[in-house]
Parts: structure tokens; C-alpha cells; sequence
């Protein structure tokens, strides 16, 4: 096989966090009954007009420049005409040749290397409407509540070399938009949604290969699997000399593949044209500025900081800041008992992987900062053991109980008196000669068999360090 | 509960008797208006929208839909105590200056019966002209108010863009539309025109500029006025013999008032014309997408969805409305649309540059606001081009964005009205009407009625 290289683009939809939609006052509400939420104005009805939501466009510009994009200083919005039932006017409100931000970037750590992911333009547009096809049934019904809320589209260059780099990408606008409180960024609601154009190229090539748009991805780990399969596919057809379609596919996530859903040979024309019911405005420098500083600590800063201040390594930092409560949480956990690097292991091991598991989010179970602070402390005075704190940690967790009172009223302390150790110790060597031998005959790591005896007759409470003392101590005479 | 007001009940009496005659009125309720409060009776033209009236711009591809809510105007006239006749016809979607291309027919002159009243607001004008009310709503895109005001020997005003709100009318070129009054006399426009004025929050476009008190201006004096009259509009060839004789004879009158008349140029003039025929069906082409039979009015039936809009816009859409759709679709396709849409912007520009520059020596500009009094029905339909060219006078103020006014200023040899009309500066619709007031007050062609 010949040298390849993808090359990977993404387009995210983020449905921004208004009370109202974005050219009316009806609410963004999810969930409400079909068409429950609609006007005049969303509804696309003969005579009414759109008026600009300016707390959407706020938030639009918040994330522009929190994905250090420039900002058009002249705000006008296109009308993108097409025919779909979901679209009632049958065009769609856009900006075309002036979106709002353009030429920003986004940071991705892929293996440790940093890399900076182009951000080409940030636009305000409205979201469609919802078919609904009755199944055994030749018609579909159409759901108005969504059309018109607020969508934020981000493009991105064509700056991705993998599905990895993708995903990367995903999670870093993701923490961004969460950071700024300006989207839900629920995939499964549908308030993030994102799009993929993907090609391949020998490597070296300049001009980019045929791309494929997939669709229909969602979740993060959807669009680096369909970017994976789609990666393998496009190879293999230029190793076979095939010729790739340019086309919409797409994904499959039951069967793991992608499907064409239409060809993009011919160019859709779209037709764009400055929309003549909402009139173009100046946004002032000062007003950008004044936004600016208003914007919140974004993940790049705090994981600078976090890494300075607390002293771990980007890596861990990175992790950390993904999700703004994580963050939080480690820093208040941190400041009460001191042990960042400790605070930070537990956090992004044991408990993420628990509340991964139960599907909870860290602002949403009882564990608090101060609790995963004690346990720590606990640790580090020698009180309890590793492994008793990992079996405590799921009543930490769910109950919001103190590691202290468990600790406590289960009598897991850890044994540190050395005449109670010594007990133990010696009836350990009794029973087991043959280790006491081996270790005594320059087999070092036997006396590791012995640690563990002494640890299984406590329960697991003794502290194993002071039994490792204790023992060579007692096994030099 | 029966409205008793005197003049209701005239007005009811005259659309019984003459409404067949000239085909005015497409909805009208005789229990409507009787069951509204309020003395003033107004009729309003098809495309703007009445509360579970319907609303249909005569239009099949709008049959049976009533909209659920009032356009700002509407509101504001139910508050002000007007009397809500019927909706009145016009040319499909406002595409036409014959009202011909209505799919109720068309709207007959008073004056004769067998000519076309104007258009697009031809059944609003011709209502007035009939004195089947004593004033209507219309809508004027590019002269649908002035060239029908003018030959149904009525006054109208198309406002400046922005002044009138445009929430609940059905738009046919949304930055050139605006809503003004019809009125038999420029007192009736300077009341009305005050009424539905104004700022509204739901419409981006509309202007948040005080409104003063029309009637105010309604003085007799223009005295040191300074009214420009562009040579562009008074072309060797291409004016009816009586037009311009009748245009001659109201410069007379103004200078009779003291007025100063001094001569202007409009150079762009020549542009409007086809500039205006690339950027309205632009607009329009994408505004007249939303028709497709999905949520109201016409669905014809199909299997494939595709099928179902294309059986309905072509079942729905009459001739005119199908060509301005093509043409517009055209002129923003990809590949053309610098050529025609950027281009025909850039134009428009120069001609709104022509008017600031020309209103530096002049308060107003004169000008025939139609080349020839009423045509006969049929006579242009075949030929778009001659059509199109009947709003020669009036489609460089929507262009322009600025106000004018059409008002009677004399009559053919076979007795059919003539109008002036006169361009200002925006928002200045005062000084239009103080002029126009000026000229109706010391002539008499606003009292002679068609006789029907």
C-alpha cells in the first residue's frame, strides 16, 4: 500500500442556550408536545417577519471569541433557499459572506503533542424543523417546535490527519461552548450535532482527495468510528483504483458502516442572498472588547494554570479542565487537603470511571470536594489504606457520606500499632516457612508474599509499609 | 350587536349595487362590517393580513387560508375605531399594474368599465374611485398604489420604506414593499397615513422616527416651495399627448401658488426599470417558496413529495407569478448572480444617489406618476414588457426607499383621470402633502365622480 493521509474537517451545530428562538418569542423548550411551540413568525406564515434574538447573537459572538475568531464588524444575515418540508419559509436565515467570526482556532493535545485546529467561520443561522414518518404509513407529520431556535454553526479547516484528531476536536469545542454556558451540547437532543467531510490523499499530495460529507453521527465516539470506517474505505478504493464519489453518507451505528444517501457531483445552488427583513448593523469595537473581558477562564488558561499552580503535568491538566465542574471540583478538593497530585489521580481514575459508569455527572452526586479531600488526607496520614479507600469510595460517592465517619463506623483504620503488628507478623513467619526461607536465602521479593499474608489476617487494614519494616526487621536475626 | 353609523350603511348599499360591476371586492361579508364598532369604513387589499379573515393575494395557491393573527396596520385601525369592509382584489401577489392577473379576474375602472383600474392595487383605488368606501389600504412595490391611485383618479401614498410596518403583509419584494392609504381626497390620506405610521418592534425594517401629526400640513400655502421637476420624466416620445398636457398645466397651477419650479436631472433614471426587474423577483422568487402546500392554502396530491410541489405551485401560481418566479430564480443562481442581482444593486444605489443629490435643489419632485391614463383590458397582458413599463414614473421611489404621492391632476379627451405625482424626501411625507393638499384645494378634479 501506498502512503496515505485523511484529511478531516468538522461542521458543529451547537443549538445555543436561549430562552427564546432566534427570530421569535416562542420558547426553545425541548420536548414540548408537536408544535406546540411555534408563532406566525416560526411557522413560516405569509406576512410575518423575523426580528434578531439578541441574547442569541450575544452568545454567538462569546463563542467567536472564545475560539479567538476576528469579528465582522458589519452583522448581516443571507437567506440559504431550499425545499424541505421541515423548512416552512423554504429558506433558511444564515449568514453567507459575512459570518459573524472566522479565522479562529482550536488546540487538541493528540499523544501528547499539542496541535492548533484552524476554525475557519462561526455563523448564527436558524435550526428546521422535525419529520415525523408514521411508520405503516405513506405520510410524515411535521414538528415545528425546533424550527427556528438558535444554531451556532463552527466549521473547521480541513487541518484534522485522523479520526483521533477528531474526537479531540469534538471534546475541546465541546468543553469550550460548556465553559462559555452558551449550549447544552446534548447530542442525543440534538443540541450538538456535527458533521464530517472527510478525504484521503497520498501523502505529499497537495490538492485535497474527493471528500464524502457523513452525517448522522451521534456521539463523539460515532464520529471517529464512522471517520475510521470512512478512512479505510476511501484507501481501499484508491489502492484498488476506484473512483470515490463526492456524496453524502451516511452512518450506521448498529451496522458500523456508512451509507450514500445522495450524490454531490453536481454543486447544490442555494441560491444565497442578503435577507431583506433584517437590516445590517455595525457591532462597535468597544462592545467586542467589553465581551471579551466578560469571558469566563477558558479550558487552554485554567489548564495552564491548574498545570503551574498544582503542579502536574499538561496531560493530567488537560484531562482535568475537559469539563469545567471536573475542574472545579479538583481545585476546591486540592486547596482543602493540599495533595493536588493525589486529588487528581483519584478524580480522573477511580471516581470518573465510577460516575462514567453510573451515568452521573460530577455536579450531580453527593461527593463532595471536601469528601474526596478527607479521603486523601486519610490516606496520606497512614489512617486508611489504598485499598480500603477504593471500597469505601462507592458510599463516598452515592451517599455523600464522609470517608471519616465510614471509616469509623466500619473500623476499617488502618492498624499502625506496632505491638498489635508484631502479632500478626510472627504468626505470618510461623505459617510460612518456606517464603521466610526464600527471602532469607537472597529471594528479595519473597518478603512481597509475606506483606500480602499480613494484610489478608487484617483485613486489609494494616499498613503496609509498617508491616514491610516490621517484617525485614524481625527476619534479619 | 348592528353597527348603525350612516355612513356604513351608504357604503353597503353602493358594494351590493356596483361590486359586481367592477369586481372591487373578493371577500366581503355584509355581517363583517355590521358587527364591528367604529364609524370609519376602510377597505383593505388582499395581501394584507386579517385575523380568520381570508387572505389569499388573489391568489389559488392561497385558497381558504385565514391567518391567525392581524397585521400591525390592521391592529392599529381595529384600535382606532375603522370599520373593516372586506379585502379587496389586486394582481396576484401584487405582480402586475393591470390587476388582470387576479384568479377572481379583473378589477373594472369606474371611469370605464371596459379598461383596467391599475394595479397592483387596482381593487383598492377602484373601490375608493366607485365610492364604495371612502378609503382603503393598498400596497406599492414598485407604483402598486400611486399608478392605481392615478388612473382611478384617487390619491395614494407610498410611505418612505420603514415608516409603515410591514408585519402581516404578504410579501412580494420585501426591501421595496410598503403599506399606504387610498383615499378619495389628501385630507382622508394625512388622517390615514397617521394612523398606520410608526415604529414596530416587529418588523426590523420599520423606521423608530417620531410620527408628527399629518394634518397639520394640511395648509394651502407653499409659497418659496421648491419643487424640482426632472427632465428624465417628461421624454419627447413615450407620453401620452394628454398626460403631458395635464403635467404642463399643473406646473402652471403650482407656479400660480408660488411655487418655484426648477429643473432637475435623475441620469439613472433610464436604469430603474430593469434594475427593479432583477431585485424584486429576486426577493420574490424566494419569498413565494414558502407556498408549497405543506402547512396552508392549495396542496394538490402526490406519492413522491417532490411531485406534491411541483403540482401545487403549478396548479396554485398564475402566468405572472410563474415568470417573476423563473426570472428571479434566474437572476441568484449561482454564476449569474453578479452579473444581475450584485449588479442591479449597485445600480440601485446610484439612483438613490440621484435623489439625495437632486433633492439639495429642490423641497419635492414633480413628475407624471403614469406615462398614460388607463389602458383597455387585454391590451397589455400579451406584451410583459409594455406592462412593465406602465411603472416607469413610479418604481425609482421604492428603489429609492423614498415617499410619493399620486393625486388627480386632470382628465383625457375620453374623460379618463390623470395623476401627478410627487417625490420627497424620506420621512418627509408632510411636505408631499402639504403640496398635494395645496393643488387639491385650488383645482377641481378631485370632485368628479365616474358616473356608474
Amino acid at each position: 500500500m501506498k502512503a496515505y493521509e485523511t484529511v478531516i474537517g468538522l461542521e458543529v451545530h451547537a443549538q445555543l442556550a436561549t430562552e427564546s428562538k432566534v427570530f421569535c418569542g416562542c420558547s426553545t423548550k425541548f420536548a414540548q408536545a408537536p408544535n406546540a411551540s411555534t408563532c406566525p413568525v416560526c411557522l413560516g406564515l405569509p406576512g410575518a417577519l423575523p426580528v434578531l434574538n439578541k441574547k442569541a447573537f450575544s452568545l454567538a459572538v462569546k463563542t467567536a471569541l472564545a475560539l479567538d475568531c476576528k469579528i465582522e464588524t458589519l452583522i448581516k444575515f443571507d437567506r440559504k433557499n431550499y425545499y424541505y418540508p421541515d423548512l416552512p419559509k423554504n429558506y433558511q436565515i444564515s449568514q453567507y459572506d459575512r459570518p459573524l467570526g472566522r479565522d479562529g482556532f482550536s488546540e487538541v493535545f493528540i499523544k501528547g503533542e499539542k496541535k492548533r485546529i484552524g476554525i475557519k467561520r462561526v455563523h448564527l443561522e436558524e435550526d428546521a424543523g422535525k419529520l415525523v414518518h408514521s411508520p405503516g404509513k405513506d405520510t410524515s407529520l411535521v414538528d415545528f417546535n425546533r424550527t427556528g431556535c438558535p444554531l451556532l454553526e463552527i466549521v473547521s479547516e480541513p487541518d484534522m490527519r485522523e479520526p483521533l484528531e477528531a474526537y479531540e476536536y469534538l471534546v475541546a469545542i465541546k468543553a469550550i461552548l460548556r465553559y462559555l454556558g452558551v449550549s447544552d451540547c446534548n447530542m442525543e437532543e440534538g443540541s450538538l450535532r456535527c458533521d464530517a467531510n472527510i478525504s484521503v490523499r497520498q501523502k505529499g499530495e497537495k490538492r485535497l482527495g474527493v471528500k464524502a460529507e457523513v452525517k448522522n453521527m451521534n456521539s463523539f465516539k460515532a464520529v471517529k468510528e464512522a471517520l475510521v470506517y470512512e478512512s479505510k474505505r476511501h484507501r481501499e478504493a484508491l489502492e484498488n483504483g476506484d473512483r470515490i464519489l463526492q456524496e453524502t453518507r451516511l452512518w450506521n451505528a448498529d451496522k458500523g458502516i456508512t451509507i450514500s444517501m445522495r450524490s454531490k457531483e453536481e454543486a447544490e445552488d442555494y441560491r444565497y442572498f442578503p435577507e431583506p427583513d433584517l437590516v445590517p448593523f455595525t457591532v462597535e469595537k468597544e462592545k467586542i472588547e467589553e465581551i471579551k473581558k466578560c469571558l469566563p477562564e477558558l479550558p487552554k488558561a485554567k489548564k495552564d494554570r491548574i498545570a503551574r499552580d498544582y503542579k502536574l503535568n499538561e496531560y493530567d491538566a488537560g484531562l482535568l479542565v475537559r469539563e469545567v465542574e471536573i475542574a472545579d471540583f479538583f481545585e476546591a478538593a486540592s486547596k482543602s487537603c493540599g495533595k493536588p497530585k493525589q486529588v487528581a489521580n483519584w478524580l480522573l481514575g477511580d471516581i470518573s470511571a465510577f460516575l462514567n459508569a453510573a451515568g452521573i455527572p460530577i455536579g450531580k452526586a453527593a461527593l463532595k470536594p471536601e469528601h474526596l479531600a478527607q479521603l486523601v488526607s486519610l490516606i496520606e496520614s497512614g489512617r486508611i489504606s489504598g485499598k480500603i479507600a477504593k471500597e469505601i469510595l462507592p458510599n463516598v460517592i452515592n451517599k455523600g457520606i464522609s470517608p471519616a465517619e465510614i471509616v469509623k463506623n466500619e473500623n476499617l483504620s488502618q492498624i499502625q500499632d506496632g505491638k498489635k503488628l508484631s502479632v500478626v507478623i510472627e504468626k505470618v513467619i510461623a505459617e510460612n516457612e518456606k517464603s521466610v526461607k526464600d527471602y532469607k536465602g537472597g529471594k528479595e521479593e519473597a518478603i512481597r508474599f509475606l506483606v500480602g499474608q499480613a494484610m489478608k489476617a487484617t483485613g486489609g487494614k494494616a499498613n503496609p509499609q509498617k508491616v514491610n519494616e516490621l517484617l525485614k526487621e524481625k527476619l534479619k536475626g | 350587536m348592528v353597527n348603525s353609523c350612516a355612513v356604513l350603511h351608504s357604503c353597503l348599499e353602493r358594494i351590493e349595487r356596483l361590486n359586481s360591476k367592477i369586481n372591487a371586492f373578493v371577500h366581503f361579508e355584509k355581517e363583517n362590517p355590521l358587527g364591528q364598532k367604529g364609524t370609519r369604513p376602510i377597505a383593505i387589499k388582499d395581501n394584507i393580513s386579517v385575523k380568520d379573515e381570508l387572505t389569499t393575494c388573489a391568489s389559488k395557491i392561497l385558497e381558504g387560508y385565514r391567518p391567525p393573527y392581524d397585521a400591525t396596520v390592521i391592529k392599529k385601525l381595529k384600535e382606532k375605531g375603522y370599520i373593516l369592509m372586506g379585502k379587496t382584489n389586486m394582481d396576484e401577489f401584487a405582480f402586475g399594474s393591470s390587476c388582470e392577473t387576479s384568479c377572481y379576474g379583473p378589477v373594472r375602472n369606474p371611469w370605464d368599465l371596459k379598461r383596467i383600474p391599475g394595479g397592483s392595487s387596482g381593487g383598492s383605488a377602484a373601490a375608493v374611485a366607485a365610492d364604495l368606501v371612502p378609503m382603503a389600504l393598498g400596497s406599492d412595490t414598485g407604483g402598486s398604489i400611486r399608478q392605481p391611485a392615478a388612473l382611478s383618479g384617487v390619491v395614494g401614498m407610498k410611505p418612505t420604506y420603514g415608516r409603515v410596518s410591514r408585519y402581516g403583509l404578504i410579501a412580494f419584494a420585501s426591501s421595496l414593499d410598503q403599506i399606504g392609504p387610498i383615499t378619495s381626497n389628501v385630507a382622508d390620506c394625512a388622517e390615514l397615513l397617521g394612523v398606520i405610521s410608526g415604529y414596530d418592534g416587529l418588523d426590523s425594517t420599520s423606521a423608530d422616527i417620531p410620527v408628527p401629526d399629518y394634518t397639520k400640513a394640511l395648509v394651502k400655502n407653499i409659497k418659496g416651495m421648491k419643487i424640482g421637476v426632472p427632465k428624465e420624466y417628461f421624454p419627447e416620445d413615450g407620453l401620452d399627448k394628454d398626460v403631458k398636457e395635464a403635467l404642463l398645466e399643473a406646473k402652471n397651477i403650482f407656479k400660480g401658488l408660488e411655487a418655484s419650479l426648477v429643473e432637475i436631472s435623475l441620469p439613472h433614471t433610464k436604469y430603474a426599470v430593469s434594475c427593479y426587474y432583477i431585485i424584486a423577483p429576486a426577493e420574490a422568487s424566494s419569498n413565494l417558496a414558502r407556498y408549497d402546500g405543506v402547512q396552508y392554502g392549495l396542496r394538490e396530491e402526490a406519492v413522491r413529495m417532490v411531485d406534491m410541489y411541483a403540482k401545487t405551485r403549478t396548479a396554485g401560481f398564475g402566468e405572472e407569478a410563474k415568470r417573476r418566479i423563473l426570472l428571479g430564480t434566474y437572476a441568484l443562481s449561482s454564476g449569474y448572480y453578479e452579473a444581475y442581482y450584485l449588479k442591479a444593486m449597485r445600480v440601485r444605489t446610484m439612483i438613490k444617489n440621484d435623489f439625495s443629490e437632486a433633492f439639495k435643489s429642490c423641497d419635492v419632485i414633480l413628475t407624471p406618476t403614469s406615462p398614460t391614463p388607463a389602458f383597455k383590458i387585454g391590451e397589455r397582458a400579451d406584451d410583459p414588457l409594455k406592462m412593465y413599463l406602465s411603472d416607469i414614473f413610479t418604481i425609482p421611489a421604492n428603489l429609492a426607499g423614498i415617499p410619493g404621492i399620486s393625486i388627480p391632476c386632470g382628465f383625457s379627451g375620453n374623460n379618463l383621470p390623470i395623476g401627478l405625482q410627487l417625490l420627497g424626501k424620506p420621512f418627509e411625507e408632510e411636505t408631499l402633502i402639504r403640496l398635494a393638499y395645496a393643488f387639491e384645494q385650488n383645482t377641481e378634479f378631485h370632485k368628479r365622480k365616474p358616473n356608474l
